[in-house]
């Protein structure tokens, strides 16, 4: 059985403008109230410039990366991320992507490297694991 | 952050080293670069002048803690349903047709957020153990107050879908050692969570918070300041030399032996009797580091941050400081480059002993 995804397989980056909306909005979506996700006031008292996107939200915008490319009927098996940089509003973060593996089965697995960019820094480093569509399915 | 806050006894007992330029009491850094050292033993002495060789007691305190329940049976306030599925998928821009219509499951990645207490936290009692609250109250009251997220590692055992009851079990599994990070020092805790839908395991869901003390900010144009040496009545006479541009060794009356920092009494031969002796201002490097990360720009000659080099100067004398080399670049200072005394006034109420490169050093 052949897949159409192979090892060293870009994914096409995805920029995703880092606005106070998107912050705030991915915050109380995940049910994080921490102020430093919706008070500027309060996360510069914290040691930081501004508010930042919350961990969640990172973890949501990497899953979603993923199932834009696979589409709907891939199905994600794990995903673990590493933070750095934060993303304060008015950034912007580049997602990129490369299959490191993938594993025959049914269905067929894809390990994928992911790293998100922003202005000062490297935000996000992660490794996805994908369950990938079945034959047949590929754009369902 | 206030480096001179962090353990007040240590530090009273740290004061005159301040005074040689010690790179923030309590600051794990020193030891982080320890590994571009060029000599073991002097590196051995510096570190132990560096870190005062003392346990960490809240460190010990905390990793009690390791193994012991943050949430037992906690309970997810809603179970899974639709409007929190699309308020995460406009939040998110995620349009997948997965999370819509009858066969909706929830987007995996929201795993914690079924989880989480809200605004008004998990009033059941099931949210949070005593064992979790105990150790983030001593590290609140220790001075780490802030919290920030740096890891979360999530596998998905089953798709959840509206209606599925969430239940959670999460247990503390590590505190790692007091760390510095940019954004300042602190301890990292992971917990691990086993989140159950209707009974059924449905995924895992590791985390990974720094707990920290806030680092300071320069505000506006301010520069940044090092800290403050402590000056108490053993040192005072250091300080005094200070001022008046001498180094001063203090000398035993009883065996003549030299000592540097100043102390009480006689390392040698218990004697508490001294007088001092000023350094003729030649010295070697006998030992250094390179201090990366994190950067403090009060240490930083352009004021920016960035590396910075603490040595351990043997003076002609025989006795060793801590301090920093000026006149070279960091990475140029070398064991047993010679170097000279010189005075550095960091800022209007702080001068303090540093060496100098020699010409063609």
């Amino acid at each position: 059985m052949t897949y159409p995804y192979r090892v060293g397989d870009e994914l096409p980056p995805l920029e995703i403008p880092v606005t106070r909306t998107l912050i705030v909005a991915g915050a109380i979506a995940s049910r994080d109230y921490q102020d430093v996700h919706h008070d500027a006031e309060l996360a510069r008292e914290k040691g930081s410039p501004d508010i930042f996107m919350n961990i969640l939200t990172t973890n949501g915008l990497v899953g979603r990366y993923l199932t834009d490319h696979f589409g709907p009927t891939a199905v994600l098996r794990k995903v673990a991320i590493r933070l750095g940089a934060p993303n304060h509003p008015g950034d912007v973060m580049r997602l990129t992507g490369r299959i490191t593996a993938v594993r025959a089965g049914e269905p067929a697995e894809a390990v994928v490297h992911v790293t998100g960019d922003n202005g000062i820094g490297r935000h996000v480093t992660g490794t996805v694991t994908v369950a990938l569509p079945q034959k047949g399915e590929e754009g369902a | 952050m206030s480096g001179a806050g962090a353990e007040p006894p240590r530090v009273a007992a740290e004061g005159r080293r301040a005074g040689a330029d010690d790179p923030r009491p309590g600051a794990d850094a020193p030891r982080s670069a320890a590994g571009t050292s060029e000599n073991d033993a002097g590196r051995d002495e510096l570190r132990a002048q560096l870190n005062d060789a003392g346990r960490d007691e809240l460190y010990d305190r905390l990793r009690a803690y390791e193994g012991r329940p943050a949430a037992t049976a906690g309970q997810g306030k809603d179970p899974v349903n639709e409007p929190m599925i699309r308020h995460w998928c406009e939040a998110m821009g995620d349009t997948s047709p997965a999370y819509r219509g009858p066969d909706a499951v929830a987007p995996p990645t929201m795993l914690q957020a079924w989880t989480m207490g809200g605004l008004s936290g998990h009033t059941d009692g099931t949210g949070r153990s005593a064992a979790y609250d105990e150790m983030f109250a001593l590290l609140d009251g220790a001075g780490y107050t802030s919290v920030v997220a740096t890891d979360c590692e999530q596998e998905y055992l089953r798709p959840l879908r509206p209606g599925d009851r969430i239940t959670f079990d999460t247990v503390i599994e590590s505190v790692s050692p007091r760390k510095t990070t940019k954004l300042g020092t602190g301890y990292f805790v992971t917990t691990r969570t086993d989140v159950h839908a209707d009974g059924e395991r449905a995924g895992t869901h590791r985390f990974r918070i720094l707990k920290y003390r806030p680092a300071q900010r320069t505000r506006g144009s301010e520069p940044a300041r090092r800290p403050r040496p402590v000056i108490n009545r053993d040192n005072a006479g250091f300080w005094a030399g200070v001022a008046e541009h001498r180094l001063l060794i203090q000398r035993c009356l009883d065996c003549a032996t030299l000592r540097l920092p100043w102390l009480p009494g006689c390392n040698a031969c218990g004697g508490a009797e001294w007088d001092t002796v000023e350094a003729g201002g030649e010295g070697t490097v006998f030992s250094h580091v390179v201090m990366h990360h994190p950067s403090f720009p009060a240490f930083a000659p352009d004021g920016e941050g960035g590396p910075y080099a603490v040595a351990l100067v043997e003076l002609t004398e025989g006795v060793r400081i801590v301090s920093n080399v000026i006149g070279v670049p960091y990475d140029k200072v070398r064991v047993g480059m010679p170097v000279h005394l010189d005075f550095l006034r960091t800022d209007p109420d702080l001068e303090l002993p540093v060496f100098r490169a020699s010409e063609g050093g």
